[in-house]
């Protein structure tokens, strides 16, 4: 079957059935009786042999963590990184602070002053992950894409405040010139075709 | 002014005839867009968002009064139009900026345009180079300028400044399509936009005001913004604590926007002070002036175990006026129970003066506030450095005359540029020190209701008059008949020949006439200008309303009691409502609470001020106490107003109460007292926390109690003294502070940063052999002290300032009480 019926068929019951179970014994010569039973049985040897045999195949399936990691979706949730923008290099993130304000467990704190340039520069930036639920809010209302979360998932550690600071999040410079800055997939990023669904202001001189 | 009857939008309100639409409307919380107007401004008519219409007439909400029986309609669908076309054009070429701007979503622009549906843009013109500037205390960046001019609307008619203008923009001009195409409002009010942008007066790069801050405080974008304040936080992130201003007299309500110091430190930190704009102005020092904080980590028992037993052993307790009524009830209740003497000779001076003048006066306090100084139409201002004694009572003087048509006089012996650029209507009289009982007797003469006067009073006036015969040169026209022989062309012959015509003229000849004049002798002892009557004819034509302010000079005067009865007598025999400018920030309650003493005793506890054990709110002291910013209380104001003001940030140490709890009283908190302030004295019976601190939308302050006026008994007589011809001879010297400093609470603030010395005018330096920059010894028969001379242009004529914000100085050592005095400086 092809068509989409099949998942829509909830009704599984008719491929169930009842696993036939003898009844518990209820007198002293019963449970006896089933006591011997399952000694004599030789279902003790019946695991062993199992064992013996998959290890004789060395065929084993066991991820090595942390020597060996899975891959994780690209909308997973773990620690946070900042990106660059491609084009200059230059960080994305202007300091608006709505990350600050939209956090629910109250865990980013950032601090910003006016640069040279007269522009808003971020001076401290950082998150304390003893107390992000990585709900993913900050990387949804980042007007410019800059924090986002990435696929670092570890987060063990020796006490509960956890602080990551803004250089540890930021894509180094190198990462990004050899083009291997990621961008975040998961809810919060750009759609495609989006520039299609932009108004235009009219500039007309 | 009559009640009368307007419907807006078919709802029927009373108003006053002559108020504006929109002040009608936002009194009764009906909404009507605006951006340019500033209540309390005269109307700039730079938005033209407030259109509406009156009786089936379009017209601009914020300048048309309301007619009795008006029926006002605040939106039709060409308004609308109007309104959503004027929205556009101010997001031409806006920056998207949201996202950095420091108006973090308080923004008019961003209101407004959602407010009228702004989905697309229709207009567009080639935008000009605007670069942000650094004006000093104040950023501006014209980029997000909507030039609605408020801040230069608030300068010029409530500060008094005329510091900004607006400049040309040089943008190309908006193309001809527009003009047919567009709605016409939207148009014109475009085509102003488009040539204007905002700069300084003076033509410098950096502003040279009284820096009060007020321009960034109405700037409804994020244009103008205090220069310690940018890209510092959001506003969302800040909490904001109601409170009222502690660094003078005037007790503006405020609030203090708190946030954690850092990313680290927890603790909470004041990053800027905010006002109700439309209500209350505040000066750079209620502005910047906010981080005057004592920050103490925890409570130090050893030192607070030896400020207990240093008040078991004193006999004194010597403080400062910058304390919360509910401390001067402590105070007052430990004189009542142990006896000590209080000592405060500022709240003491002003006590004396306050006594002196109820015993005329009948009345316990004087009869006015600044709120009504503001409606006043005729001002006068006597014994008070204004612009740096209470700025709040400046800017009353100034909006009242430049907002009622008004005119004022300014007597001060020190000269005012800053006064004297309100406008023609003020006329500065620089008299002499020690003249002022002169300057009040001459205003009784002049205003004072001469058949109820006391008969002595007018007759000692009487005797300054004397007529006298003067010869004035008097200009008139004469005729003069002249034979002129003119060149003309003779009709029967068509020759032209000479003719000889008879010409009259009237010539202007100038004649020496004898006349009597009533000469007042007290115009001359005043220093009064030539056209001084002259002039007061002029200013006083259709004035209804009069006001007068005093201040501290008279209360430290030699004679203060003799002008403390005149004070009263002009207050209770003429139309003048009186004002008098407390000292120091609650030096009224203090006055009113406590009873004070004249000398220290043999061992004393200072507050604020130093004693054998001193308690500071500073940090310098032997015991830290909180300071005003970290303390719940109540403040009374110039406006004889009892304000709640509230702790903005943390304080970990011990306070005055503790000490007074540890000594026998009993009470929880501080404010456990404001319900126990002196009923006797004109104080309520309120609960600290049933005190509110709020504006209404018509301007109504609702800010704690005013205090009850009681009558007095009165002394038998109302004499008065003659006047004395005391002067100081030589160089004067006057105790006064720069703008923006009033004590050492306003020195440690890192905003006010002011350099501390002896101030001088730039044209006294100019005539002298002074410098800006040498030290100088300054020696009076009190003392001397050696200080460095400052130029400051901000004074005029040749009396030199000595401030007391900062008590390394000590300066007041200097004089004896009166705040002029006769001093050499010398160069060293």
């Amino acid at each position: 079957m092809s068509n989409i019926e099949q998942f829509k068929n909830r009704n599984v019951s008719e491929e169930y059935f009842l696993v036939d179970i003898e009844d518990y014994p209820t007198d002293g010569w019963g449970k006896f009786k089933r006591v011997v039973k399952r000694t004599f049985q030789g279902e003790l040897f019946v695991g062993l042999w199992v064992v013996l045999r998959e290890m004789i195949k060395f065929d084993i399936h066991t991820v090595q963590y942390p020597k060996e990691k899975m891959p994780i979706g690209p909308r997973y949730r773990a620690v946070h990184e900042m990106k660059r923008l491609w084009e200059s290099g230059t960080e994305r993130c202007i300091g608006c602070g709505l990350c600050e304000k939209i956090c629910i467990s109250d865990c980013i704190r950032m601090e910003t002053k006016i640069d040279e340039n007269s522009r808003k520069e971020v001076s401290e930036y950082s998150i304390n992950l003893g107390r992000c639920i990585f709900c993913g809010y900050c990387a949804e209302v980042c007007p410019e894409l800059a924090i986002t979360h990435g696929g670092r998932y570890e987060n063990a550690s020796e006490q509960r405040a956890h602080f990551v600071m803004y250089e540890d999040m930021l894509t180094p410079i190198d990462m990004l010139k050899a083009g291997q800055q990621q961008e975040f997939e998961g809810f919060g990023a750009i759609t495609p075709h989006e520039d299609e669904r932009v108004k235009k202001t009219p500039l007309a001189y | 002014m009559s009640n009368i009857t307007i419907n807006i939008d078919g709802r029927e309100i009373q108003t006053e005839e002559g108020e504006f639409i929109l002040n009608a409307a936002r009194a009764n919380d009906i909404f009507i867009p605006a951006i340019c107007y500033l209540t309390r401004c005269s109307p700039t008519l730079a938005c033209r968002i407030c259109l509406v219409e009156a009786d089936g007439k379009q017209v601009y909400a914020c300048n048309a009064k309301a007619k009795d029986g008006m029926n006002i309609t605040t939106s039709t669908e060409t308004i609308e139009t109007e309104r959503r076309a004027i929205m556009e054009v101010y997001d031409v070429n806006h920056p998207l900026e949201c996202g950095v701007c420091d108006q973090s979503g308080e923004c008019e622009l961003q209101n407004y345009t959602l407010e009228m549906g702004v989905d697309s843009q229709s207009y567009s013109i080639k935008d000009v180079e605007r670069k942000d500037k650094d004006w000093g205390h104040i950023h501006y960046n014209p980029g997000l300028c909507i030039v609605c001019e408020r801040c230069v609307t608030v300068c010029k008619d409530m500060i008094g400044d005329n510091a900004l203008k607006t400049v040309a923009r040089g943008a190309d001009a908006i193309e001809n399509e527009y003009k047919e195409s567009m709605p016409k409002d939207a148009y014109a009010m475009w085509n102003k936009l488009n040539k204007s942008i905002i700069g300084l007066t003076s033509g410098e790069e950096m502003l040279d005001c009284t820096s009060c801050g007020e321009c960034a405080a109405v700037c409804p974008v994020g244009a103008l913004v205090d220069t310690h304040f940018i890209y510092k936080s959001n506003a969302w992130e800040l909490h904001q604590v109601p409170a009222t201003c502690g660094h003078c007299s005037a007790g503006c309500q405020i609030t203090y926007d708190v946030k954690h110091t850092s990313i680290e430190n927890s603790d909470g930190k004041i990053y800027r002070v905010m006002n109700e704009w439309n209500y209350v102005s505040l000066c750079g020092a209620g502005r910047y002036g906010f981080d005057y904080d004592n920050k103490v980590q925890a409570k130090d028992e050893v030192a607070f175990a030896k400020a207990v037993e240093a008040f078991k052993k004193a006999d004194t307790l010597a403080f400062t006026s910058t304390i919360t009524n509910e401390e001067a009830y402590i105070l007052q209740s430990l004189k009542e129970k142990f006896g000590y003497k209080l000592v405060n000779a500022e709240a003491k001076a002003f006590q004396t003066f306050l006594k002196n003048y109820s015993e005329v006066s009948g009345t316990s306090l004087y009869g006015s506030d600044l709120t009504q100084t503001h409606a006043a139409d005729f001002i006068i201002s006597l014994g008070t450095a204004l612009k740096s004694d209470n700025p709040n009572a400046r800017y009353a003087f100034n909006n009242a005359i430049s907002m009622n048509k008004g005119a004022g006089l300014y007597f001060h012996p020190l000269k005012d540029p800053i006064i004297d650029g309100i406008g023609k209507n003020v006329m500065s009289i620089a008299h002499a020190p020690l003249t002022e009982e002169a300057v009040l007797y001459l205003l009784l003469d002049l205003f004072a209701d001469k058949s109820k006067l006391p008969t002595s009073v007018v007759e000692y006036i009487g005797s300054f008059h004397s007529l006298k015969t003067v010869t004035v040169e008097e200009t008139i026209k004469e005729k003069v008949v002249e034979i002129v022989k003119v060149k003309k062309v003779n009709e029967e012959t068509g020759e032209e020949e000479e003719v000889e015509e008879e010409k009259t003229s009237m010539v202007p000849k100038k004649i020496s006439k004898e006349v009597q004049v009533d000469e007042n002798a007290l115009l001359e002892i005043v220093d009064a200008p030539q056209n001084f009557s002259e002039s007061l004819e002029k200013f006083l034509a259709k004035k209804e309303s009069f006001s007068l302010i005093v201040g501290p000079d008279l209360y430290t005067h030699p004679n203060a009691k003799n002008l403390a009865r005149l004070v009263a007598l002009l207050e209770k025999y003429s139309a003048f409502k009186l004002v008098m400018i407390p000292s120091l920030t609650n030096t009224l309650g203090v006055s009113l609470i406590c009873d004070l003493d004249d000398a220290r005793g043999t061992y004393t506890v200072g507050y604020n001020t130093k004693g054998d054990f001193t308690l500071s709110a500073l940090g310098e002291g032997d015991l830290d106490m909180p300071a005003l910013n970290q303390q719940e209380g109540t403040l009374t104001s110039i406006d004889k107003r009892v304000n709640p003001t509230n702790a903005a940030v943390g304080y970990k140490g011990y306070e005055l109460n503790d000490i007074a709890n540890a000594l026998g009283l009993s009470a929880k908190l501080t404010i456990d007292y404001t319900v126990k302030l002196p009923a006797c004295k004109g104080f309520k019976a309120e609960l600290f926390d049933n005190l509110p601190n709020r504006y209404e939308n018509d301007g109504t302050e609702v800010r704690g109690y005013v205090l009850d006026i009681l009558s007095t008994e009165t002394s038998a007589t109302e004499s008065v003294e003659a006047i004395t011809d005391a002067k100081l001879d030589g160089t004067i010297i006057y105790l006064a502070n720069p703008v923006r400093q009033f004590s050492e609470f306003t020195n440690v603030s890192a905003n006010l940063k002011e350099e501390i010395g002896i101030y001088m005018s730039e044209s006294y330096l100019k005539t002298s052999d002074f410098n800006a920059g040498d030290t100088v010894k300054v020696k009076t028969q009190n003392g001397e002290l050696s200080t460095k001379i400052i130029s400051d242009n901000k004074i005029e004529g040749e009396i030199a300032t000595l401030p007391t914000f900062d008590s390394n100085l000590n300066s007041q050592a200097l004089f004896s009480g009166y705040r002029f005095s006769t001093a050499t400086i010398q160069g060293v």
